[in-house]
């Protein structure tokens, strides 16, 4: 890494954060939608947690841990949707033409969705503070919760890059949304595992890493320490992660082509 | 040092379907030289750019940038060079202040002398009052502008222009000329500047390579091309419409008949613009009155035409647009 890097880093970050900044469209549906959804099932679904088994009284505390991770989709769908537009529009071209290493612009773009993701993580936190919910894993485990936020923010937004960068077009990520969404609806968000009675559904969300991004997180707020739901939840958001980093590495030497 | 900027030999790059966008150039642009390279759209002007600034590696050949080979020393190139490419390629939800910090930041200008460059800059390319505006609220002529500013955050010893003023109306274009003459004479910076524009090239380029299907077909200064193929022609409008036919016998004398205009004949003249004097004695002898005369000097379209066979307008609507790599 050379002395000029943690500059080029700050500002390839800066730029991503203000482009969100100021597009209202990037940062009103991250925030309203994933905590509006956890409180609309939190009314309707309320009665599960009658169901013997369910781990908790509160379905809002139940429910908590999903905007943590809808919230990272959306940062992917957005922070790809930018990077597609510098393609499109010979920025990344601009971007190319200067001493800026490759690794460079991906570690930029990604601080950028984690400067968001951390923001859209304490708004998720305090909503739920607010309404109530008593975080089990107390000051601590708060903590452990961004932390997780933040790592699945960068996993997810590895990917995003990585789709902008093989496809270079905004329309077909914004395409893919709903795929991803599908993830989302087949894992455990809306319950736990164990006292699901459909099998195959079970059995999607068993093999659905998504479930476990989000099961670490409720861990925190329900459980409070649950050692193996987080070092899943690590895990998964690691190798998710390592994964994405390189694959979005192969497709930005491919999409740049510089010598 | 190599006195050239700029050198490229049998360079050729095939794109998928084998097509040929560049096939054999040959380049020697002197250091502080402005060379146009003029040729239609689709020609392979921007794709050579592309080859010479490091974005693109050739299929074959090879080309020296500064004096650094592109494809095994592409980091060394792209320190040395300054690049405006095709489009403006510009954040519009950034500001022009913005645009420069970033670019500054990435080539790592000193953090202390970022601030006075970018003011200069911008002063230098007339956006001071606009650097606070985001780039969306911008005309195509700042756009243009800024785009040169960025390209030349880092003082770049060449600098690359793909077609800069498309698109711009002639004020700007007329200011974006001033700055780019004034790059080369006061700062001694090499210019490669691709042109679809006759009067682009005319009037900047100190030497001219007109491009034509990847190939480079003619190349000299614009008055060497002009004076290579170039004739003047005499057009003439007769008072009297009856006397077209006359006329036409009178300007046969001459050279040989082209049709510029309904209304008027034209002679090719086998000399230079001298021929006029006679041409206005014979008319004068024959007794017939004009209406209109005029000289037209060569252009370098008529350089392209005679080299290719077509103008350059027509040549741009049957070539490709856009190739994939």
């Amino acid at each position: 890494m050379t002395a000029i890097a943690p500059s080029q880093l700050g500002h390839l970050a800066r730029r991503s954060v203000l482009r969100t900044l100021r597009q209202p469209a990037y940062v009103v549906p991250p925030l309203v939608f994933p905590t509006l959804l956890a409180t609309v099932n939190a009314a309707g679904l309320r009665p599960s947690t009658l169901l013997a088994g369910f781990p908790t009284p509160s379905f809002l505390a139940f429910a908590m841990a999903v905007p943590f991770i809808q919230g990272a989709l959306f940062a992917t769908m957005n922070a790809g949707t930018d990077l597609a537009r510098d393609i499109a529009n010979g920025f990344l071209n601009r971007l190319a033409l200067t001493p800026m290493r490759g690794g460079m612009l991906l570690a930029g773009h990604v601080a950028g969705v984690v400067a968001l993701g951390l923001i859209q993580a304490l708004f998720y936190l305090g909503f739920a503070l607010v309404a109530g919910v008593h975080l089990e894993a107390g000051p601590a485990g708060a903590l452990v919760l961004l932390l997780l936020a933040v790592l699945v923010a960068a996993g997810f937004g590895m990917v995003g890059a990585f789709m902008a960068l093989r496809t270079g077009s905004g329309e077909a990520i914004q395409a893919l949304f709903p795929v991803l969404f599908v993830f989302l609806f087949i894992s455990s968000m809306n319950a736990p595992r164990h006292l699901m009675e459909s099998g195959w559904f079970r059995a999607l969300a068993t093999i659905n890493p998504v479930s476990y991004l989000i099961e670490g997180a409720r861990s925190l707020i329900i459980a409070g320490w649950d050692s193996q739901a987080l070092a899943l939840a690590f895990a998964v958001s690691a190798a998710l992660l390592v994964a994405a980093t390189a694959a979005a590495s192969w497709a930005l030497r491919a999409r740049m082509g510089r010598t | 040092m190599s006195e050239y900027g700029i050198e490229a030999r049998g360079l050729v790059r095939v794109f998928k379907g084998g097509i040929r966008a560049v096939d054999g150039i040959n380049l020697a642009v002197r250091a502080g030289e402005i060379y146009g390279f003029l040729g239609p759209n689709g020609a392979g002007k921007s794709t050579t750019v592309h080859i010479l600034t490091t974005l693109l590696p050739p299929t074959d050949g090879v080309a020296r940038v500064a004096g650094y080979d592109v494809v095994t020393e592409g980091p060394k190139v792209r320190a040395a060079i300054g690049a405006a490419l095709q489009e403006a390629a510009l954040d519009p939800l950034l500001t022009g202040r913005e645009h420069l910090r970033l670019q500054m930041a990435l080539h790592g200008t000193p953090r202390t002398e970022r601030r006075r460059r970018g003011d200069e800059l911008l002063e230098r390319v007339g956006l001071t009052g606009a650097a606070d505006r985001k780039v969306r609220t911008y005309s195509g002529g700042m756009k243009r502008r800024l785009d040169l500013a960025l390209a030349l955050v880092h003082r770049p010893r060449i600098l690359f222009l793909d077609e800069p003023t498309t698109g711009l109306d002639p004020q700007s274009r007329a200011a974006l000329w001033q700055e780019v003459g004034r790059l080369a004479k006061e700062e001694g910076v090499t210019v490669f500047l691709t042109t679809q524009y006759l009067e682009e090239a005319d009037v900047l380029a100190d030497r001219v390579g007109i491009i034509d299907r990847g190939r480079i077909v003619a190349e000299g200064t614009p008055a060497e091309l002009k004076a290579e193929i170039g004739h003047p022609t005499v057009e003439v409008v007769p008072a009297d419409p009856e006397q077209r036919p006359a006329l036409a016998r009178v300007l046969e004398r001459f050279g040989e008949l082209a049709h510029i205009s309904p209304r008027s004949l034209a002679v090719r003249l086998t000399g230079d613009e001298l021929g006029l004097v006679d041409v206005v004695r014979a008319l004068d002898a024959e007794g017939i009155a004009v209406q209109h005369l005029q000289l037209h000097a060569p252009s370098l379209d008529d350089v392209f035409l005679a080299k290719t066979g077509r103008t350059l307008e027509g040549a741009g609507a049957e070539q490709p647009q856009q190739l994939v790599p």
